[in-house]
């Protein structure tokens, strides 16, 4: 078995499935890269999901009807429609989390699939600000995953435009203090403050594309949200005054939009309406500092907590050589001498953790919601990094010592409920190869029982780094 | 019975001789307590104490601002200046009876408006960014007895957050719904974590925390399920425990986000004022467990910056710069508001729309560390905060 199967299945995938590395063996380089060609097909839950607008104004409906029933002279909502909104939720989210599970155990495209959740985090919404539980998953498969593989600036596009963004970074509600709305409510209640919301346009600069020393300022930034006033969703209003547009869909609105031109990191922006901030966005995207930022991003991601320099500045400039385009950058990555070295260094993220245990195991489970609960207790609750930062990415962060214990709780657990099935120390040359150590294989092959076996194996030093 | 605390304490004996860290527990020779509680997302300094005796607060607040002392559900009265947000009754129960204290216009040395930079330095010690990649609570641990391996430190989390990673040893630890493996299971795993020191310190230290939960009647059951103020609670209620327990940790630290309030913060009831009651509730909480230990702890509520002074255009605030600390505790010396009171004139505010900060929180940290951790100064300055000469410990706010 080649070392290298080993390393493209489980530091490039999502670790390895039974029979993956014999699969593999001949060329795990041709292996990853053919996967950028995208996944042949998407499972039926990921297809069957409904689309956000459908969820949005299904959820909008709900909050209506407490409004009116709060408002029908009783202080209180009808606790049955309080009820009723939270399951709702809680039922998308979990529709959600198990497509997402389920898919990400089952691929034969895991390359493809890290992608997916590499940018969605970079993207990321969270899912402790209503009504992101509901939604963010819906988010990850429109925006994200049909972007990965092409040109960064669809990416940002499809996801700075998305009703998911808009609403999880306020800018539904900015308003431009010129705009036509602007000056007629500033002038009805002075007492009011209708105005600007910096959040979406911090954001975007901070940590979607030139990232925090990317060279920009205070100013900057105030100025971008000016810019992109009017990226709001259709029938967002309570009141009908911002009815229009389809509901639970991007709807640029210039009644609220500032005008005039504006200048952003020295460049004027004369353009009108939406094709302002979109230039905006366009220059971020080849901007160097992005091109840097996400260099250093996926190579921290895939190869080391302080990848090497020089792969960086390689990956960095093979983004701006490309104009934007992934693809390349990914090549770059697969073809680089330091993917490929035998030390070890990340430590698998909860996430990713889980996920390669259940494919050791060949086991997609129909009900993800041990999962859910489990990766709640590890830290990495699905969908709900608590910030637009999205999850870190070093073993600094996930190293807890409690997150180490839960994960051996988690390795016993899963072993007894669908491990018992085949050797232990053969399924450790199954998944890990070549990188199964001398020290992993004899304590496996030393286990008091198939269980516990299965157990030393998924909490090894060697299963849980890459 | 041999418990199994005692196996797994036998078997790190033998680890230990093999030259793994972290297999002793003995406590520093000190009954003081610290529990540091990190606000995350920048609370807003201008609602937890509102400056309401300020005349610029009410127009330059607008809508935010809070009915002061005197009108109905408006601001607790600290002083002629400041009152309290009134979700926040225990701790102003506890500014009656001098155990706490505020510190206004504090901000850490960093100045730009990035939660996850600006948290950094808070949690890093440092005067710039990038400059240091472990905490400053770890690094006061060293003469605590974390340079022998000690846990005296505790987060109540699963992982560690930056202000407790480093070199000396600490624990971490949170509720679980997920089955116990066995101990022979995780005896091999010592074994196998032998030679892998990452592996093998992170499993000591779990394992001692978790030997502490289960000599503690209720922790094995704790859920980590509920709203966010449930699960502050329990972490409280929790962190109180490890505390009072013996050989337990002498400092703990807790976090809680949802405080980046851009959009409809609320004044004396909404968002915000439901989040505070959520924090005033767990503290009271941590007080309860404490019992008796309260009378010799600090805790300090810290948050990365402060957030604008006037409203954003969504009701809310954008990120700004200084913010308010609170101290709590028997320790405490407390019943003022500590500040340099920058004012809220257009000309008095940072860059035209923040709190001006006039005080450095690492004079906060300092203090505490000083007077009531006996931290000597010279390692404060050399290694705890370097390059904090400007930010010389605060004085009289431990109570002597």
């Amino acid at each position: 078995m080649k070392y290298d199967s080993a390393i493209a299945a489980n530091r490039f995938g999502l670790g390895a499935k039974p029979g993956e590395l014999k699969r593999i063996h001949s060329n795990p380089r041709a292996w990853l890269l053919d996967q950028l060609q995208g996944p042949s097909r998407l499972s039926g839950d990921l297809k069957d999901l409904p689309g956000t607008a459908e969820v949005l104004v299904e959820i909008q409906d709900l909050r209506r009807k407490q409004r009116e029933m709060r408002d029908a002279a009783m202080d209180q909502p009808a606790p049955d429609i309080v009820q009723k909104y939270a399951q709702k939720v809680r039922e998308h989210y979990l529709a959600q989390t198990d497509a997402r599970y389920r898919y990400a155990v089952a691929s034969d495209v895991p390359f493809h699939e890290r992608l997916v959740h590499f940018w969605s985090n970079h993207f990321a919404v969270s899912a402790d600000k209503q009504p992101m539980p509901a939604v963010a998953g819906l988010y990850e498969n429109e925006a994200v995953r049909p972007n990965v593989t092409g040109n960064f600036t669809d990416l940002l596009f499809a996801c700075e435009q998305h009703p998911v963004m808009i609403t999880y970074l306020d800018n539904q509600r900015s308003i431009g203090p010129e705009s036509t709305l602007g000056r007629r409510a500033n002038r009805v209640q002075r007492e009011r403050n209708i105005g600007l919301n910096e959040n979406l346009a911090r954001e975007i600069l901070e940590l979607h594309t030139l990232g925090v020393d990317g060279g920009y300022t205070q100013q900057d930034v105030t100025t971008f949200a000016k810019v992109i006033t009017g990226w709001s969703i259709g029938g967002a209003g309570d009141t009908g005054r911002f009815a229009e547009g389809t509901p639970g869909e991007f709807e640029f609105r210039d009644s609220i939009h500032e005008p005039g031109d504006h200048t952003i990191l020295g460049t004027r922006y004369s353009q009108r309406g939406v094709a302002q901030g979109e230039a905006v966005l366009r220059d971020l995207a080849l901007h160097p500092s992005t091109a840097k930022f996400l260099a250093s991003k996926l190579a921290t991601h895939f190869i080391a907590d302080e990848p090497p320099v020089d792969l960086i500045d390689e990956l960095a400039a093979t983004y701006l050589e490309s104009g934007a385009e992934l693809a390349p950058v990914y090549e770059a990555l697969v073809s680089a001498d330091a993917a490929w070295t035998k030390s070890h260094s990340k430590y698998k993220s909860p996430h990713d953790f889980v996920i390669s245990t259940l494919r050791a195991f060949d086991h997609v489970p129909d009900n993800t919601r041990f999962i859910v609960g489990a990766l709640d207790l590890m830290g990495q609750a699905p969908f709900r990094p608590g910030s637009p930062a999205g999850w870190p990415d070093s073993a600094e962060h996930w190293g807890g010592a409690d997150a180490l214990y839960k994960r051996i709780e988690w390795s016993n657990t899963v072993s007894r409920l669908v491990g018992a099935r085949v050797s232990p120390v053969e399924l450790g040359d199954e998944v890990l190869g070549p990188t199964f150590s001398a020290e992993s294989r004899k304590a496996v092959s030393h286990a008091e029982s198939n269980v516990q076996g299965m157990t030393l194996l998924l909490a090894s030093p060697d299963f849980q780094r890459r | 019975m041999v418990s199994r605390r005692d196996i797994l304490r036998f078997a790190g004996a033998a680890a230990m001789a093999s030259g793994i860290p972290g297999l002793t527990l003995a406590r520093a020779d000190s009954d003081a307590r610290f529990v540091l509680v990190i606000l995350r997302g920048a609370a807003d300094g201008l609602a937890i104490a509102a400056p309401y005796g300020d005349g610029n607060y009410r127009e330059i607040r607008g809508e935010l601002a809070l009915p002061g002392p005197g009108d109905s559900g408006g601001l607790n009265k600290l002083d002629g200046l400041f009152g309290l947000h009134p979700s926040l009754p225990n701790i102003y129960e506890q500014y009656r009876e001098d155990q706490a204290l505020i510190v206004h216009a504090v901000a850490s040395p960093y100045r730009e408006r990035s939660h996850f930079d600006g948290q950094d330095i808070l949690e890093n010690g440092a005067a710039q960014v990038g400059s240091l990649r472990d905490g400053w609570l770890n690094r006061a641990l060293e003469p605590l007895g974390g340079a022998l391996g000690d846990e005296v430190a505790i987060a109540m989390a699963q992982n560690t957050p930056l202000v407790l990673r480093g070199d000396n040893s600490v624990t971490s630890w949170a509720p679980s719904q997920l089955p116990d493996a066995e101990e022979s299971t995780l005896r091999r795993l010592q074994d196998l974590y032998a030679s892998d020191e990452f592996f093998a310190t992170r499993l000591t230290q779990a394992l001692d925390a978790q030997a502490i939960a289960d000599g503690e009647a209720g922790m094995g059951q704790m859920r980590s399920r509920g709203n966010d103020a449930e699960q502050l609670r329990t972490l409280m209620h929790a962190a109180a425990r490890f505390l009072t327990a013996e050989d337990g940790p002498q400092i703990a630290v807790l976090e809680a986000s949802g405080w980046d309030t851009h959009a409809n913060q609320g004044t004396t009831t909404g968002s915000l004022a439901n989040r505070l009651g959520g924090l005033d509730n767990g503290l009271l909480t941590l007080q309860r467990g404490l019992g008796d230990a309260w009378a010799k702890t600090i805790v300090a509520v810290v948050t990365e910056f402060g957030r604008t002074v006037a409203v954003n255009g969504t009701r809310g605030t954008d990120h700004g710069t200084a913010s308010a600390a609170i101290l709590l505790g028997g320790a405490v010396a407390g019943g003022r508001v500590v500040t340099d009171w920058p004012g809220l004139r257009g000309a008095d505010l940072y860059q035209g729309r923040d709190l001006q900060p006039t005080t450095d929180m690492r004079s906060v940290f300092k203090a505490v560390l000083a007077e009531h951790l006996d931290v000597p100064e010279t390692h404060l300055e050399s290694v705890v905060f370097p390059d904090s000469k400007s930010a010389p410990p605060m004085r009289d706010i431990v109570r002597s």
